[in-house]
């Protein structure tokens, strides 16, 4: 998002708020609260995307990793009948897909779009081959009341009483931000995103930095799809992400591979859905149901096509790093 | 691009392998013989008259959803969607199928696989015009179409072209003028199939389109230099791949489920992919490719019956295909060079 429009749709968004919240005050806030639930998942799948794409590698297995390691999570937490051991199975999980992408991109030298449907496929194969019903979990992660946040009138209703991955999930979004843009790691990780010789020159090993970045990145993966089977609903199905990596992706272009604009375009992901889903609930709109359901993917194709050509992607990705012979 | 001669066969026969022992171990960890299940496998699949007809059956719409996502990736562009097209197409000729009364059956059933053709080149028509005149990736796009295909069949199938008078979800069977029949047991789709899979082969061999379709596969740039238009061949080439995928769905339709029904057809748009990259791509190749898998799934109840091996024992295969087909690792083993099929182009370009 430009910064010249950045104002407007904030003070636009507001405006629409205080308009529903005059309608029916606990409606605009528990529509608000879905919104940060439902944007939560896309925007630490977009982080995934962010931090890939900043050192040059495509990752299109955002999809898988959040599948495989919702699974993981979910049996291993059910079976040690233990959510938070789930969670951090989730992460470990979620990084073993980053390292298997990066072997594949970095140093099979893969086609990366390929390598990514794999992971895809891999976790759809694996995860529907070992599903079984019949597990459920001592309980999802419990939602946590923030001391002062929660006794100020509106915000503290919107803004309190989510679980602890919200949370956290929010602390890495801004972490991430920080770590890109004022951090020497930051700084390491786009250079090898834009232009990997001169930082190779300069001394930064593009090959290291690059494993490192997509390992991690498919941790935060990890912890997505730990908070879609462990903290949003307490149930694992097969096919149970149901494409949220991919509109993950075209969040992260939307936001310009920067992590607080995906941040902010992942909540209008969510609001927007929270916000449909609403007017079904109160019969305002007559929309099949099947509809309402395809609305983040179309607005996915939207986003993509107007901001094609206005966007400019990290100049490396996709390109396997080779050290020029001399 | 030089292939080595054994190389386009060895390769995905080693894969296979491959799969089948990291498979077989997942097998044996549940404590059932994984060369017995292998055994039922082979043995329901391809040594009866019966399972090779089932097989041949299965493989079919295998067969076109492999190509669709073949010709695609020789222009270079990856075709996620043969799934959306396909469900598309299926739709399309069942309500073809039940709608017109009263046709003979040389004008229906070719009638019936036009529509199937038309809406699945219809859903990827909008994939290719966005990569064309947007530069939006075409993975993400047929991914979302596939979503939204998928949704939009689910209420058309429980809405308006819903089979009255009964709870279900589904459109009326069709008309007998629209059945495809079979021929000695091998249902006449499979032929169908195989002479889309020798037309493509020839069309990407000995025509100028088929040229320029190569072209912009190996390079765009070069493409754009050497006079083609790289927009319309990448329409083209995803308009080819969507009417194939949607005939798929068609004969599909017409010669075994007799309807439209949201819970037909999975997958079977996915399997293509790995059809497609089993069989290097290639026309031809897709044809073994799609009967190895077709015998697969036409396998995997009795194996699950036989054994008590879940038949998703088959999506995991197939997966490890994929994996092992595609990764260079083998061709290293054997120490030949891979062909990388270069499909990335970055997300806006």
């Amino acid at each position: 998002m430009r910064i010249k429009t950045r104002y407007p749709l904030i003070v636009g968004l507001v405006i629409v708020f205080a308009y529903f919240y005059a309608q029916n005050g606990i409606v605009a806030t528990s529509v608000s609260f879905s919104a940060i639930q439902l944007a939560l998942p896309l925007a630490l799948a977009a982080m995934v995307g962010v931090m890939c794409e900043r050192t040059g590698i495509v990752n299109i297995g955002i999809e898988g990793t959040m599948l495989i390691s919702a699974f993981t999570a979910f049996f291993l937490g059910a079976i040690f009948k233990d959510t938070v051991l789930g969670v951090l199975v989730g992460i470990f999980t979620g990084s073993m897909m980053g390292l298997l992408l990066a072997l594949m991109a970095i140093s099979w030298k893969m086609d990366q779009i390929i390598a990514g449907v794999i992971l895809n496929i891999l976790a759809a194969g694996l995860t529907s081959f070992l599903y079984r019903q019949n597990y459920s979990i001592a309980g999802t992660l419990s939602p946590i009341e923030i001391p002062i946040l929660s006794d100020i009138p509106i915000a503290g209703a919107i803004l309190s009483f989510h679980g602890p991955i919200t949370y956290f999930g929010i602390f890495i979004v801004v972490a991430l931000w920080f770590a890109l843009y004022k951090t020497s790691w930051g700084l390491r990780s786009r250079a090898v995103g834009e232009y990997p010789s001169s930082a190779d020159t300069a001394g930064v090993s593009v090959i290291k930095l690059r494993y490192l970045n997509v390992t991690i990145a498919g941790g935060i993966g990890g912890l997505a799809g730990a908070y879609l089977s462990l903290e949003a609903v307490g149930i694992f199905e097969r096919g149970f992400t149901a494409g949220k990596g991919f509109t993950a992706l075209a969040i992260m272009i939307f936001g310009r591979w920067n992590p607080l604009g995906a941040f902010a375009a992942a909540l209008f992901f969510g609001l927007a859905q929270a916000v449909t889903s609403q007017l079904m609930i109160d019969e305002v709109v007559e929309i099949p149901q099947q509809f309402i359901n395809i609305l983040p993917y179309v607005l996915t194709i939207v986003i993509l096509a107007i901001s094609a050509g206005k966007v400019r992607p990290p100049a490396a990705e996709g390109i396997p790093y080779e050290k020029e012979k001399a | 691009m030089k292939r080595l001669p054994l190389s386009g066969v060895l390769i995905p026969l080693l894969s296979v392998l491959v799969a089948m022992f990291f498979g077989g171990i997942m097998i044996a960890v549940q404590g059932i013989n994984p060369l017995y299940t292998y055994e039922v496998l082979f043995e329901t699949a391809f040594l009866s008259f019966d399972g090779i007809s089932v097989t041949l059956a299965k493989a079919t719409p295998l067969i076109l959803s492999g190509l669709a996502v073949a010709i695609c990736l020789r222009a270079g562009l990856f075709n996620i969607g043969a799934q959306g097209q396909l469900i598309s197409g299926a739709l399309a000729s069942a309500w073809a199928g039940y709608y017109f009364v009263g046709l003979p059956k040389l004008i229906h059933i070719p009638l019936a696989l036009l529509f199937g053709a038309t809406f699945g080149a219809l859903a990827a028509f909008i994939a290719g015009a966005l990569k064309a005149y947007r530069g939006v990736h075409e993975v993400i796009t047929t991914i979302m179409l596939n979503s939204m295909v998928i949704a939009i069949a689910d209420y058309l199938a429980s809405t308006p072209f819903k089979e009255p008078d009964q709870p279900l979800t589904r459109t009326p069977a069709i008309q007998d003028s629209a059945r495809i029949p079979d021929i000695f047991g091998i249902p006449f789709g499979f032929f169908i199939a195989i002479a889309f899979s020798i037309a493509l082969w020839w069309l990407l061999r000995n025509t100028t389109t088929g040229f320029r379709i190569e072209t912009i596969g190996r390079n765009r740039n070069a493409g754009w230099y050497a006079g083609i238009s790289v927009k319309r061949v990448t329409i083209l080439s995803m308009l080819v791949g969507g009417s194939i995928a949607g005939i798929a769905g068609a004969i599909e339709t017409l010669s075994i489920t007799g309807r439209f029904e949201p819970a037909f057809n999975a997958g079977l748009g996915f399997d293509g992919i790995t059809v497609a990259l089993l069989g290097r791509g290639n026309p031809l190749g897709v044809i073994p490719a799609a009967i190895l898998i077709g015998g697969m799934r036409a396998a995997g109840s009795t194996v699950q019956f036989k054994t008590g091996v879940s038949p998703e024992i088959v999506d995991l295969l197939l997966a490890l295909i994929l994996f092992f087909v595609t990764a260079p690792l083998l061709a290293r083993l054997l120490k030949r060079r891979h062909e990388n099929v270069a499909i990335t182009s970055g997300w806006s370009n």
